[in-house]
């Protein structure tokens, strides 16, 4: 799709990164000390600090990606939803307190606090960089391709901003900017998203029949006619023959009124008879500047195309056209009731020249959509194939385990003055966090009857749901999806300065330096892990967003999780099962991610089919493994500590 | 910090108030989980006002996490050991100034 940049959407949207920077300049005066840069004093109200937590924790995972994804597929992107929030359970009844009463500006020193060892502080600091560098990645490719349809530059001048923004949201004043910039964005968040949700049900459902068209239905005998309808069909050539074994799947056309490319149609059964029936595709071929739309090239003048907005219901119960405003339930058994279109796709291979990636409508009944197993990552659970089920599960526990410890969520148990405090403040978390998560049904599924969105980029489908409400709203929307990126960056990025400055340099090297000292090779540190994160942004430009944050997930929960948990619960724990746990949790996690199917894929372009890893979500192997390692080493070396004390002692 | 290896009566009673809780919700998790693993269909069931199974029961893990949290906020004691390490801190701190 071609974006047209609105001058009031720069205008608000420049309005929130100077209003963000500016305020961050104002509380970062008064920032020189460590206990200011890296826990606020530990002097932030709770009540704050827990809409903080939202600001934190609503990445663009949760407001873009999954949006996007229960737009493009239903009810599936709502797992998402269900299992971040359900691992906040795991951080307010098991963490939260304790991780308050040990610690003090880091992760590591909660791990660190019984056993002062250089080996925990150093396997801590690296599982926490590790940790928010894949969590970094998806926020800033989710910040380029927000600034692509707000101020129509390229994807990489985003990914830059947000850096340069953010580096200096950081520098400047480090956890009480953070803080309070958190708190702007998780309310605005919040506020706005209900309002988009208002608005959406008071608009209701309507049905649209025009945007695309249909022809038949046709016997067999006139699909193989030269022309069909009075339209002159081109003769299939090379992969438009067949694909993959299949029959013929799509009929070009020359246009009709002598414009450029050509006019393709997806080949329907009929249910119930042998007639076809023609449903309008839309196909791209290529990619960057030499790209091309349904054979003609990307644009807007005479013998160029662009590609349609998509996202409507084809029928609503009853035959009617437009439902008026309807309740919050009333909205899903209407849509139960409905017949959606999705898209799907296909890639066509010719001999000479660039693939082609053909988008077809799929109509779908709306009872479909609200049940999990339509997304093709998720379809597992309704096949024959126990993998796929175990892929399932694995990423569920990935998420529940994963929250608690996330080090950027972590951190902000040192932002409150006591465990009471830690715990109201996780409260009001759980309180913003849920809310929002029930918003983001309907968001996505009014995205999706819309008719408003990208069928290239499903991370803009709540942006554009909003454009298709009110012009102003989508100014808005993106503006606080883009502090949205910009919050959850610095807090990451205020994470990984702290890793590298505590716990590495001061810990594990032993340099001895001064409060302000720290602070300022932590900022260093901030800027060269930004640095870092920009130019894996623009690398990693083409990966969906909700995908690196799954495995920062899986990496969080394997590495973290296991040592944090039998910590407190497990008096026998010795500082090398901590530091073996981390580290085989780390790499175990790491190396399956590397060696599945989805990275073979998306990352490498190679065959699914020769990835090691058997099922591609590492959690529920991964984690258990971090504990039993956990175990055996705090045995081991427990043992030959009692024998050689007892030896002594002898 | 305090690390002592007697934790207060308080403390240990909000441990396990803690614990309970979350056994209650990891149970009510893993049921949903293992229902969509192992039998998605039953998903589609029709259960409270026209909505479906997993619609009332997403919404319904979402909503009762609240709760939970609730029950635990309102029924955590407080510890004495940490209202005098806070006093403490915060006394040093005005010292400082």
């Amino acid at each position: 799709m071609i974006y047209d940049p609105a001058p009031l959407a720069i205008f608000i949207f420049l309005g929130f990164v100077f209003g963000t920077v500016g305020l961050s300049f104002y509380l970062g005066r008064k920032a020189k000390s460590s206990e200011g840069y890296f826990a606020a004093h530990g002097q932030i109200p709770w009540a704050v600090n827990g809409v903080a937590f939202a600001g934190d924790y609503l990445s663009a995972a949760s407001f873009l990606g999954i949006c996007g994804m229960i737009a493009a597929y239903g009810y599936d992107g709502f797992l998402y939803s269900i299992g971040f929030l359900a691992g906040w359970i795991v951080a307010l009844f098991v963490i939260a307190e304790p991780m308050k009463r040990l610690g003090k500006f880091t992760f590591a020193d909660a791990l660190d606090a019984k056993f002062n060892s250089r080996g925990i502080k150093g396997a801590a600091g690296i599982s926490t960089l590790v940790v928010s560098i894949f969590y970094l990645i998806p926020q800033m490719v989710g910040a380029g391709s927000l600034i692509q349809p707000l101020l129509g530059l390229p994807h990489w001048v985003g990914v830059v901003m947000v850096g340069v923004v953010v580096i200096m949201i950081v520098v400047t004043a480090g956890m009480v900017s953070t803080t309070w910039v958190q708190f702007l964005k998780g309310s605005l968040l919040v506020i706005f998203s209900t309002v988009l949700v208002v608005m959406l049900l008071q608009k209701g459902l309507t049905t649209d029949t025009s945007s695309f068209e249909t022809i038949g239905p046709l016997s067999e005998q006139e699909l193989k006619q030269k022309t069909i309808e009075g339209r002159e069909v081109i003769p299939p050539t090379g992969g438009w023959l067949s694909t993959a074994g299949k029959e013929q799947e799509f009929i070009r056309f020359v246009p009709k009124d002598g414009r450029a490319g050509y006019d393709i149609f997806h080949i329907d059964d009929v249910p119930g008879s042998d007639e076809k029936l023609l449903r309008q595709a839309q196909s791209v071929t290529g990619s960057g500047a030499s790209k091309l739309i349904d054979g003609a090239p990307n644009g807007r003048e005479s013998g160029e195309r662009e590609l349609q907005p998509i996202g409507h219901l084809s029928k609503l119960p009853g035959g009617e056209t437009s439902t008026g405003p309807l309740g919050p339930i009333s909205f899903f058994t209407t849509i139960g009731d409905s017949e959606v279109i999705l898209w799907g796709n296909t890639t066509i291979t010719n001999p000479e020249g660039p693939k082609t990636t053909v988008y077809y409508q799929k109509p779908t009944a709306g009872k479909r959509v609200l049940r999990p197993g339509e997304h093709p990552k998720f379809a597992g659970i309704r096949g024959e194939s126990f993998g796929d089920r175990l892929n399932f599960l694995s990423l569920m526990l990935a998420l529940f385990c994963g929250t608690a410890s996330l080090p950027h969520i972590l951190i902000r148990y040192y932002t409150v003055k006591d465990g009471a405090a830690a715990r109201k403040s996780t409260i009001v978390g759980i309180a913003t966090i849920g809310f929002f998560y029930v918003l983001t049904l309907y968001l996505g599924l009014g995205a999706m009857t819309s008719g408003a969105l990208d069928l290239t980029d499903t991370n803009m489908s709540a942006p554009l749901l909003a454009n298709s409400i009110r012009p102003w709203l989508f100014a808005v929307i993106s503006a606080i999806a883009f502090t949205t990126v910009l919050g959850t960056v610095s807090g990451l990025i205020l994470a990984s300065s702290g890793a590298v400055a505590h716990d590495l340099l001061i810990g594990v090297l032993g340099i001895k330096l001064s409060g302000e000292a720290q602070v300022k090779v932590a900022k260093l540190a901030a800027v060269v892990v930004g640095g870092i994160a920009i130019i894996l942004g623009v690398l990693f430009k083409e990966l969906n967003v909700g995908y690196l944050v799954g495995w920062a997930f899986s990496v969080a929960a394997s590495a973290n999780l296991p040592a944090l948990v039998m910590l407190l619960f497990w008096k026998k724990t010795t500082k090398e099962g901590i530091i073996a746990s981390v580290l085989v949790g780390m790499v175990s996690s790491l190396g399956w991610i590397l060696l599945s199917a989805d990275t073979y894929k998306s990352v490498y372009g190679l065959d699914p089919n020769d990835a090691i890893a058997p099922f591609s979500q590492p959690g529920i192997i991964t984690i258990p493994l971090a504990f039993i390692t956990l175990i055996v080493f705090s045995l081991y070396y427990g043992n030959k500590r009692d024998e050689s004390a007892s030896e002594a002692s002898a | 910090m305090n690390t002592s290896d007697s934790p207060s009566p308080q403390r240990r009673f909000n441990t396990r108030l803690g614990l309970f809780l979350f056994l209650v919700y990891l149970t009510l998790y893993t049921g949903f989980v293992l229902i969509n693993a192992f039998a998605a269909d039953k998903m589609e069931t029709i259960v409270l006002a026209g909505l479906n199974l997993a619609i009332v029961y997403g919404f319904g893990l979402i909503v009762f996490a609240l709760v939970l949290a609730l029950i635990y906020g309102l029924m955590c004691r407080r510890d004495p050991a940490e209202d005098v390490a806070t006093e403490e801190a915060a006394s040093a701190q005005g010292d400082s100034k």
